[in-house]
């Protein structure tokens, strides 16, 4: 058989259910790797591992809340166990929110956005980096935003938490480097999922104006980056920040 | 033979200052996915080794000598791949050269400026001789190299490093000017990697910068292919204004 990019490889994609995790997930598995998704609502992951599972892929579901720690460490293990090692973790899981002026922002909204964003990708790169070591080396990859890197109104907890992200990021890098572990971030621009089915097609199209490209991202356009980071093609990337998003975030050098 | 995951099969890619180093890395890459490659460089003998050696039939790659800062060799060089294959999908703007260190009270006139013609001047050039094509094609691909020196600046290389930061200020105005056409325009800064430029440097400096990459290597012109490819491809397709950085974590800068 064929040598795929991800052959022998376990990845674990966190908010792998639906929308761009499951965009991920699908992408490793179709290049070789061993998938595990965590999500909240385990019923949806079943369905999206038993969809892209194959005769020569294993994917997996585990229920996980990324914001609590006990579990995380808990289903990490079993992960481990499941698969014998982790190569790959997609720190991908998020949350979204209506937007909202500061002076309005209650105390639960912010700490929600910034306990699952930023301290779950936190905890669960913790919890997981001890295992990327055993395997001498592998990848990380944080699920930032274009938000994260200039910011949007009324969502200053979604900006902080995803800006965060990046600090994170590169300080891992730079950490983590010696184990030969990297560490990258990915800041999408607006993706199309199910998430904006609540929108109007006035209010999609107000924002598709604003790309240069002409079209908002679909989740496979965030997975190939995804998938070219956790390969060994990108293996001299690591600190970095990947956007894309048809140009609309353009940002100093 | 290996599943590739972006694979560039059916495009057309020119590639300046291909007779070496990494742009011979990313030509040799590019043929490898399946795309026809013309390779041009200053040096018609290397240029022409290079091209013979990557595919002595040159059926899908051809090359051709020229002075990217030139407007006529630019025109020429681009006029030729037209001919030869009919299209450009892909321009790789990676002509470059290398110096030794100077403090700017001791860097005279000449340096600077051909400093700044073949990276910054030649690149502008290549670009807009290719770009009506890709706009008759409704699509096209750019990559432009710089350098981490174009975003962070290196001591003693003042010169370089106004070209190749230089370079990222007309990769982002193209990104938005050619967006409507369809065509894509990024850059990769590359950290220090392993060619023969590198040989002008003392040996012990380059060691010693070695010590200070946080993956613990100097990058290999593959390294920088990987990455170039990957923005020409179509994976790559809602990627455009971005600077992508192969460069072992040596230069990680501001949001």
């Amino acid at each position: 058989m064929e040598k795929q990019t991800f052959s022998g490889k376990v990845a674990l994609v966190t908010g792998g259910a639906n929308g761009i995790g499951k965009a991920i997930a699908t992408q490793f598995a179709k290049q070789g790797a061993m998938v595990a998704i965590l999500d909240v609502v385990l019923d949806v992951a079943k369905e999206t591992a038993k969809g892209i599972a194959s005769d020569n892929q294993e994917v997996e579901a585990f229920a996980c809340d990324i914001t609590n720690t006990r579990q995380v460490n808990r289903v990490i293990k079993q992960v481990y166990e499941r698969f014998g090692c982790i190569d790959i973790l997609v720190n991908n899981a998020g949350i979204g929110d209506t937007s909202t002026p500061i002076e309005n922002m209650t105390d639960e909204q912010w700490e929600r956005m910034l306990n699952v964003h930023l301290s779950g990708t936190f905890k669960m790169t913790r919890a997981v980096v001890p295992y990327i070591k055993e395997r001498g080396g592998g990848r990380i990859i944080n699920m930032s935003s274009q938000t994260g890197m200039v910011g949007e109104a009324d969502f200053c907890h979604y900006s902080a938490a995803k800006a965060g992200l990046l600090g994170l990021t590169k300080a891992l890098a730079k950490e983590l480097a010696e184990f030969h572990i990297s560490v990258n971030a990915i800041a999408p621009g607006v993706i199309e999922t199910t998430y904006f089915k609540k929108f109007t097609e006035e209010q999609m199209a107000k924002k598709r104006a604003v790309v240069p490209w002409g079209r908002l991202g679909k989740p496979e356009d965030v997975a190939y980056v995804a998938a070219f980071l956790a390969s060994e093609e990108a293996e001299y990337i690591t600190g970095q920040v990947i956007s894309p998003n048809g140009g609309r975030t353009i940002v100093g050098i | 033979m290996r599943e590739h995951m972006f694979s560039c099969g059916g495009k057309v890619a020119l590639v300046t200052g291909a007779a070496q180093g990494i742009g011979l890395a990313i030509a040799d890459k590019l043929f490898n996915l399946g795309a026809s490659v013309v390779l041009s460089d200053l040096n018609t003998e290397k240029v022409n080794r290079a091209a013979k050696k990557l595919e002595p039939s040159g059926e899908r790659v051809k090359a051709i000598n020229g002075d990217v800062s030139s407007t006529e060799d630019s025109v020429h060089m681009v006029e030729f791949v037209l001919r030869e294959f009919g299209k450009i999908d892909y321009l790789v703007n990676n002509a470059g050269i290398g110096t030794p260190s100077f403090p700017v009270e001791k860097m005279e006139d000449k340096l600077w400026e051909k400093m700044i013609a073949v990276h910054l001047t030649g690149t502008f050039k290549m670009t807009r001789a290719a770009v009506p094509i890709m706009k008759t094609l409704g699509r096209g691909s750019i990559v432009n190299m710089s350098s981490n020196a174009g975003q962070v600046g290196d001591d003693e290389y003042c010169h370089y490093s106004a070209a190749k930061a230089g370079i990222l200020g007309l990769t982002k105005a193209l990104a938005k000017e050619l967006a409507e056409f369809g065509i894509r325009v990024n850059a990769v800064a590359p950290g220090i990697i392993k060619t023969d430029i590198l040989a002008v440097q003392p040996a012990e400096l380059i060691a010693y910068k070695e010590t200070q990459i946080p993956l613990g290597r100097l990058g290999t012109p593959q390294d920088v292919a990987s990455t170039v490819c990957f923005l020409l491809s179509d994976q790559a397709d809602y990627i455009t204004g971005q600077v992508l950085c192969p460069n072992g974590g040596r230069t990680i800068v501001g949001i």
